[in-house]
């Protein structure tokens, strides 16, 4: 398995602080070789969308728990198109009930993950993304 | 679950979760203390009462909170006549980090995972008709503990309760939110001085309340063994005994307020040991440290959360097994209070029916087990004494180890902390991944039709944001400004010297309905904010 090459961001918008699930994921895609980058607690889509464009990475990954996600990734992706940069991909991790599942790929998330699925198979899902 | 799903776990090893190995057999030369002592004498192995449960029971508290004042005040007394015996508050996330509801920072989090609190009036509106003097009270709040705790002491004020009959517990406890929580807010010397002064002044004004929970649940959650999640515990709560010290407090009054608060996981006995070796290490420390030898200061209260990261998803009934376990787990270590995670909280905010049940699961132990008969019921097992001493020797070695670090206020602005918590809780991912531990109904015995059918719905009530914002453009429109300006200008001043308790201007700034956003940015003026060491 390898992701060699490929730059991630790793975000946590809003306001949760929960970033286990962040950091795990983080840990996981530097192993399978990506180099990637963690934005730290709190940021705005604005900060996200930016840091994306000026560190060139191919996809963000959003981390979020407290229900807020649909408001989260629309805006994420609102503030990547400002940027003109609406090439990077979104995936999406953390407490996404199943019936927002269909909702988020359908806004054009390229994949939704949470903790109890295996990090292989989210790695392997991620490299189909990016191959 | 590509693998494992239908196949058979191995055995279990023979060692519990935090690695420590298990011996076939133990015996009684095993142990270190082949005398456990006497339950309510020091070092409080048995508990911290001498009759245990016999004398009070205890505290049955949910942790609950969603949407606005009004329906979470409607829930709280839906769970007090159901036989609750104490509230558990939780609060939304902006009320947690220091935004008012119209922040833009808050705007997609108003009400979510709990209520929202942004000033006086919706706390007048959370406790109608909830008598402050004869209900405890319990705040999951940490970056703004002290102006929530100030408000509680405002809504006391305006009920006629005098301030010294109030009881309940704020969590105040930031130095785990560095490392696992992330509600920080101030950097870690002015939340120290808050800290401080909190407890200094509840000490004086509120002797019955609990100034602080220094909690090791949230490290547990992130990643934490049980051993670390002890040792970062004590670690945590000797700093904050240093820092009262240094600011002239009386050590035996501070102490004896002090609680802790834990997350229970699945591996029973070594729950059970973490509760019995924590009383123990904690009275050692405290003489050792401080030469605090008062046997009431050296008594270690704890409550304790069953659930969290120990539930699943899949097949969302099996967690009303866990919770039992867990809850059992608790309360044979001697717990002062419980709250039960209900079995859909893995992913939703509990209905009435689910929250019934964790809270129908504790009332069962309690009155039909029969455990609550005697004192440490496991006290003098063999294997119960030896790993207790084994989790009392592995957590010495924890805070051995952030000692030579440099203390913890260093541990968590290096990032050092956080690192090592991320890298447990990718180890654990890991485990579970190739099967090693196992997890029922999740990566061990699924079915195929398996499905995440959990029953009934908690409905979020779309509306409920917008309805909290009116409220609060309602308050800036009617409240006084020239007053709610001259208290927040007290504060700004008070916070600018190093020496004077803030908390009578944050309960002056409550009572003028000034907001959480505006107290929090008026501290941020003085103090800046927490810069995040970011090391993966």
């Amino acid at each position: 398995m390898s992701l060699k090459g490929k730059r991630i961001l790793i975000a946590k918008p809003g306001l949760d602080g929960h970033d286990v699930g962040a950091k795990v994921i983080a840990l996981a895609l530097r192993d399978a070789g990506a180099d990637v980058i963690y934005t730290g607690l709190r940021k705005s889509s604005e900060y996200i969308a930016k840091v994306a464009v000026d560190e060139d990475v191919d996809v963000v990954g959003l981390s979020m728990l407290s229900g807020s996600h649909m408001a989260l990734v629309s805006d994420t992706m609102r503030c990547l198109e400002e940027y003109d940069a609406s090439d990077i991909k979104i995936f999406v991790g953390g407490t996404i009930p199943e019936k927002d599942r269909e909702a988020l790929l359908e806004a054009g998330v390229c994949g939704v993950f949470t903790a109890e699925m295996p990090l292989e198979d989210v790695i392997r899902a991620i490299e189909r993304e990016l191959s | 679950m590509s693998d494992s799903g239908n196949r058979t776990p191995p055995i279990p090893a023979p060692h519990t979760a935090s690695g420590i190995e298990i011996p076939e057999r133990i015996t009684a030369d095993m142990l270190r203390h082949p005398d456990p002592g006497n339950p309510g004498e020091p070092p409080y192995t048995r508990g911290i009462f001498p009759n245990g449960y016999r004398g009070r029971l205890w505290t049955f508290r949910q942790y609950s909170g969603f949407g606005t004042a009004e329906d979470t005040n409607e829930r709280y007394r839906f769970l007090l006549e159901s036989g609750q015996t104490g509230l558990s508050v939780a609060l939304d996330l902006p009320t947690q980090c220091g935004f008012d509801p119209n922040d833009p920072m808050a705007r997609s989090e108003v009400g979510k995972v709990g209520v929202s609190l942004s000033n006086l009036a919706e706390a007048e509106i959370l406790f109608d008709g909830i008598d402050l003097g004869g209900i405890s009270t319990s705040f999951t709040i940490n970056g703004t503990a002290a102006i929530v705790y100030a408000m509680y002491c405002a809504v006391a004020d305006k009920q006629g309760v005098p301030r010294e009959k109030l009881t309940g517990t704020i969590q105040n406890d930031i130095l785990k939110e560095y490392v696992a929580r992330g509600t920080w807010i101030f950097p870690v010397r002015p939340s120290m001085r808050l800290i401080s002064d909190t407890i200094l002044f509840s000490n004086r004004e509120t002797p019955r309340f609990n100034p602080i929970s220094i909690a090791g649940a949230h490290v547990r959650d992130a990643g934490a063994t049980a051993v670390e999640e002890l040792g970062y515990t004590l670690a945590n709560g000797l700093a904050y005994v240093e820092e009262l010290i240094r600011r002239g407090g009386d050590a035996a009054k501070f102490a004896n307020r002090l609680s802790f608060f834990f997350y229970v996981h699945m591996d029973f006995f070594e729950e059970v040991c973490k509760f019995r070796a924590a009383r123990r290490l904690w009275a050692a420390l405290l003489e050792e440290r401080f030469g605090i030898t008062d046997p009431k200061a050296q008594r270690f209260r704890f409550g304790v959360v069953c659930g969290g990261s120990s539930l699943t998803a899949a097949q969302p009934y099996n967690n009303i097994v866990r919770v039992g376990i867990e809850t059992l787990a608790a309360t044979l270590g001697g717990a002062q209070s419980v709250f039960t995670c209900a079995y859909d909280e893995a992913f939703q905010i509990p209905t009435e029916f689910s929250a019934e049940i964790a809270l129908r699961t504790q009332q069962i132990i309690a009155y039909e087990s029969g455990i609550s008969k005697i004192v440490d019921p496991l006290g003098g097992s063999h294997y119960v004494e030896w790993l207790t001493d084994k989790m009392e020797e592995e957590t010495r070695r924890v805070i051995e180890e952030i000692d030579e670090y440099g203390g913890v206020e260093k541990a968590i602005e290096d990032g050092y902390l956080q690192a090592r918590i991320a890298e447990r809780a990718h180890e654990r991912k890991q485990k579970v991944d190739k099967g090693e531990t196992v997890i029922v109904g999740q990566n061990y015995f699924r079915r195929d039709d398996q499905s995440d059918d959990f029953g009934e719905v908690f409905k979020v009530d779309p509306q409920a944001a917008q309805r909290v914002q009116e409220k609060y453009r309602r308050v800036l429109d009617e409240r006084d400004s020239a007053k709610v300006e001259q208290t927040l200008k007290a504060l700004e001043r008070a916070a600018a010297k190093d020496d004077e308790n803030l908390m009578p201007y944050l309960i002056d700034c409550c009572h003028a309905y000034a907001t959480v956003g505006e107290m929090v940015a008026t501290l941020k003026s003085q103090w800046g904010e927490f810069q995040e060491p970011i090391r993966l």
